[in-house]
């Protein structure tokens, strides 16, 4: 199908958030000039979700002050923007999905952008606790808020070490709240880090007064008192527990419509599903990274963007290929993270430190002799130098990586070959 | 109040009226091509940077150490680059004139 003659079209976008948005307005810039449909549940105008953990929750900010693009900006690329509404179901033989209010809707090319939710763990009390959240949306910040804004002991529980967890446990520190981090593994963001970066944070905190406690398994919640007990015996108080335990991929639709499923919804590098005329992207798809050479799933602002283009360009009859390096970045307290490429296998670390401040280094993962990711603290020329270093397969030169008297430039660092 | 005009890659030349926040979201706000702000502003993209007109560097400032490393190895970067999330809108800016990056 020539994709210039798209006026008669209709392309519906299901989730509008990093994916389904960036989507909408690159669909309109690669030249589609049918309609656009762009639906999602939450009532709220797209935000950008990664500042609701961070800089975002403890702001005064109404959301209207983070959103991904202003009201008029859908207007103007006319993209039909419907909000609170949920889409119940896909039927592929009819080319139509349809709402809970039963309203129909038939598309030309369907694109699924339907992101994730917090996992809620299977915890004894967990319904009947008191002030408990996940943070995922907008919805979910202003309760936090509230719930602390009311609170007499401000204090705070938060379940699960990982990036989320840590980030509100940082923010909800600023508000003034006394916060305790509960983790199950031996350390904090264990899959996602090198042992030196999780003892990294875990003084970070520690510092800034935030007791981060490992090998603590959440057994049960008392409903009357709200104190989290854990399969050691400890308890902790709480008027405010976050659930911070990671998340489910939306792939319900997906799946009842017999699309391919496999750790999320399987996507080609054009972002194709197993359905010619539906796409998906974003936190929703297991998609195949060309670099590292493996089919991956990512939480990532990146990931949803990139895809978004490339599904765009695709649907416009252009033939981009997904080819990125996967990029990430957290805040806490005064530390700036950024993270760049995948480190999972990865058999050598190498730790570069920058004379005369301690609270700027970065990690350096190897396998064998290829760099597979960095992790910055505080240091965006080592985040830079990593990104073209993973992109070129550059081979790295060990001693003068990890010596800080070599400045950090291209050419001094790669081997000679 | 201040007038900030943008300069797209395709000479498109756009002047906007902004008060407050940054030059970016109003940009992004404002549908600026090349201006994207997929980080919501917090110097770890780089989808936001610009030229500023090199007459107008007294109104914006010099780059920081995070903007100069960010661009540090970026293609189009120049003595005037800035990632414009960190411009902040007020009185002084007024009148500037930024060049999109490519
Ligand atoms: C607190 C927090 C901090 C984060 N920090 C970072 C960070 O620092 N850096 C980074 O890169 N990433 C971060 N992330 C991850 C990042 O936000 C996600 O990767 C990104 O939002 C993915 O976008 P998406 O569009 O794929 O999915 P989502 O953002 O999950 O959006 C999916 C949308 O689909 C809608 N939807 C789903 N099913 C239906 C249905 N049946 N009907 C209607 N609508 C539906 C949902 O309501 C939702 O709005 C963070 C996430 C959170 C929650
Ligand atoms: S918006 Fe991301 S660096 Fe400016």
């Amino acid at each position: 199908m020539s994709e210039t003659n798209s006026i008669d079209k209709t392309c519906v976008v299901i989730g509008a958030s990093h994916g389904g948005v960036n989507f909408a307005f690159a669909l309109r810039k690669e030249g589609w000039e049918g309609k656009i449909i762009l639906l999602d549940k939450d009532p709220v105008l797209p935000y950008h979700r990664p500042p609701l953990s961070k800089a975002y929750l403890t702001s005064e900010d109404a959301i209207d002050k983070n959103l991904l693009k202003s009201a008029e900006s859908y207007e103007k690329q006319a993209i039909t923007l419907q909000l609170g509404v949920t889409v119940k179901s896909i039927n592929r033989t009819e080319n139509s999905i349809a709402l809970t209010d039963e309203t129909v809707i038939t598309y030309d090319k369907l694109v699924l952008a339907t992101g994730a939710r917090a996992i809620i763990p299977p915890i004894k009390g967990i319904d009947q606790a008191k002030n408990l959240f996940p943070l995922r949306t907008a919805g979910d910040v202003e309760n936090i808020r509230k719930a602390l804004q009311t609170s007499t002991t401000k204090n705070v529980v938060v379940i699960g070490g990982g990036y989320i967890g840590l980030e509100t446990a940082a923010s909800l520190k600023k508000l003034g709240a006394n916060v305790t981090v509960l983790e199950r593994e031996e350390r904090i963001l264990a899959r996602v880090t090198a042992p030196i970066m999780s003892d990294f944070f875990q003084e970070l905190h520690a510092k800034n007064g935030v007791d981060v406690l490992t090998h603590k398994n959440v057994v049960s919640i008392c409903p009357d008192s709200n104190t989290v007990s854990c399969s050691d015996g400890s308890t902790y108080e709480a008027d405010l527990i976050i659930v911070g335990v990671g998340i489910y991929v939306n792939l319900e639709l997906a799946k009842e419509a017999a699309i391919v499923i496999e750790n999320g919804i399987k996507v080609d590098e054009t972002a194709k599903t197993s359905d010619a005329n539906i796409y998906a992207i974003g936190d929703c798809t297991f998609h195949f990274n060309p670099h590292y050479d493996r089919f991956i799933r990512l939480e990532s602002v990146q990931n949803a963007v990139d895809q978004a283009k490339i599904a765009a360009a695709t649907i416009c009859g252009k033939a981009p290929v997904y080819n990125s390096i996967p990029w990430f970045w957290s805040d806490q307290y005064d530390i700036k993270l950024q993270m760049v490429g995948l480190s999972t296998g990865y058999n050598k670390v190498l730790l570069r430190k920058e004379e005369g401040d301690l609270q700027k280094f970065s990690i350096w993962y190897f396998k064998d002799e290829e760099l597979l990711a960095v992790d910055a603290i505080n240091n965006a020329k080592a985040y830079v130098l990593g990104t073209k270093f993973i992109k070129e397969r550059k081979l790295v030169d060990p001693l003068k990586l990890t010596d800080p008297t070599i400045p950090f430039k291209p050419l001094n660092l790669v081997k000679d070959s | 109040m201040a007038k900030i005009t943008f300069i797209t890659s395709d000479k498109e030349s756009i002047t906007l009226e902004g008060t407050s926040g940054s030059v970016m979201q109003l940009a992004v706000d404002n549908g600026i091509s090349g201006i994207d702000g997929d980080c919501g502003g917090v110097c770890s993209c780089a989808t936001c940077h610009v030229h500023v007109a090199p007459e107008h560097v007294s109104k914006t400032g010099e780059a920081s150490e995070i903007e100069t490393d960010m661009l540090e190895l970026d293609e189009n970067v120049s003595e005037y680059s800035r990632l414009c999330c960190q411009l902040e809108i007020s009185e002084e800016l007024d009148g500037v004139v930024l060049h999109v990056a490519q």
